[in-house]
C-alpha cells in the first residue's frame, strides 16, 4: 500500500497510535450494531414480505368487490353513497429507536367505535355488493397499516445497515491497515534516526580520543 | 396527529373513502406527483399509492425514502397487480445483504 507522507515524529507517532485504538474500537462497535441491525432487519423482512403478500391479495379482491358493485349501481348513486364519509381515521405516530434507527410505530384511532359506521349511505338504494366490498376493504385496513410501519421500518433499517457495513468495511480494509502501515513507517524511520545517531556518535567519541591521546588506530 | 392518504386512479381508489381514509383521485403522473408532496407537507402519516402511478413518479417518492414520515406505500390498483411491491421489498434485502438471499426463490 502506498504509505501517504507523513511526518516521521514521534508526535505524529503517538498520533497515530491514539487513531489506531479508536478505530479499532470503532470497528468492533460498528461491526457488532452491523450485526444486530441486520438480525432484526432479517426477522423484520420476512413479515413484511408477508404482509405484503396477503394485503395484496386482499386488496386484490376487495377491488373485485367494488367491480362487481358498481356494476349493479349506477355511478352517480354510487358517488353520492360514499360522498360523505362518516368514518375517518387518524394516525397516531411514534417513533422507536432501535440501534439509532428512528423507525415509526403507528397507531389509529376511528373516529367512532361503531364499526358498521363504514356503511356510509343508506341501504335503500345501494346494492348489498357494496356493503360486502366496504366492509372487504375495512377489513384490511388494520393490515394495511401494520404493512405501512413495518415496510417502512425495513427500509430505514436497510438504510442503516448499508451506511454501518460501507463504515465497518472501510475501517477495516482502509482505515486500520492504512494506519498500521503508517505507524510501521515511522517506527522504522525513528529507529534508524537512532541508529544513524549512535554510529555518529561513536565516530565523533573516536575521533575526539584520537586528538585528546595522539593515537592513531591506523 | 396524522392522517392517512390514497393516491391513484378514481377507480382503484374510491372504496377507501368509506373506510375514513382520505382519497385523492389523479389522473396523471404530473398531477400525482405535486398531491404527494402536498401530502407529505401536510401531516399525513401514511401515503398509500397504486403501483402503476408510483412507477411514473419513483423519483418523487425516493425524496422520502430516507426519512421516518412519511411512509409512501405501493398498493395494488384495479388494473391488477404489477409486482413493483414486492419487488420493492425485495430491493432493500438487496441494499441491506447485498445480494438478495432471503426471497431469491420467489
Amino acid at each position: 500500500m502506498a504509505v501517504k507522507q507523513v511526518i516521521p515524529t514521534r508526535m505524529e507517532l503517538t498520533r497515530l497510535k491514539r487513531k489506531r485504538i479508536t478505530a479499532i474500537r470503532g470497528h468492533k462497535l460498528l461491526r457488532d450494531k452491523r450485526d444486530e441491525l441486520l438480525r432484526r432487519y432479517l426477522e423484520m423482512v420476512r413479515d413484511n414480505m408477508a404482509l405484503r403478500e396477503k394485503v395484496e391479495s386482499a386488496i386484490h379482491s376487495a377491488n373485485r368487490n367494488f367491480v362487481i358493485a358498481k356494476a349493479s349501481m349506477s355511478e352517480a348513486s354510487l358517488n353520492t353513497a360514499l360522498m360523505a364519509p362518516k368514518q375517518e381515521v387518524n394516525l397516531e405516530t411514534a417513533e422507536r429507536n432501535v440501534m439509532s434507527v428512528d423507525i415509526p410505530v403507528f397507531k389509529y384511532k376511528t373516529r367512532s367505535s361503531d364499526e358498521n359506521d363504514i356503511y356510509s349511505y343508506g341501504f335503500a338504494f345501494t346494492s348489498g355488493d357494496l356493503d360486502g366490498a366496504v366492509r372487504s376493504l375495512a377489513d384490511v385496513l388494520p393490515d394495511m397499516i401494520r404493512l405501512a410501519e413495518i415496510e417502512k421500518s425495513c427500509q430505514l433499517l436497510a438504510i442503516e445497515i448499508e451506511k454501518s457495513r460501507r463504515r465497518v468495511n472501510a475501517l477495516e480494509h482502509f482505515i486500520i491497515p492504512e494506519t498500521e502501515e503508517m505507524i510501521k513507517y515511522i517506527t522504522m524511520k525513528l529507529d534508524e534516526n537512532a541508529r544513524s545517531n549512535l554510529t555518529r556518535l561513536m565516530k565523533v567519541k573516536e575521533v575526539m580520543l584520537a586528538d585528546a591521546h595522539g593515537y592513531d588506530k591506523k | 396527529m396524522h392522517k392517512i392518504a390514497v393516491i391513484g386512479d378514481y377507480d382503484s381508489i374510491y372504496g377507501f373513502a368509506a373506510v375514513g381514509v382520505s382519497i385523492s383521485p389523479v389522473k396523471s403522473a404530473k398531477e400525482a406527483r405535486t398531491l404527494l408532496h402536498r401530502l407529505a407537507a401536510n401531516q399525513f402519516g401514511i401515503i398509500y399509492i397504486t403501483e402503476e402511478y408510483a412507477d411514473q413518479i419513483k423519483e418523487d417518492i425516493q425524496k422520502y425514502y430516507h426519512k421516518a414520515l412519511p411512509a409512501i406505500i405501493l398498493i395494488p390498483g384495479v388494473s391488477g397487480n404489477t409486482g413493483a411491491g414486492v419487488e420493492n421489498v425485495k430491493k432493500t434485502v438487496e441494499q441491506a445483504i447485498g445480494s438478495d438471499i432471503v426471497f431469491s426463490n420467489k
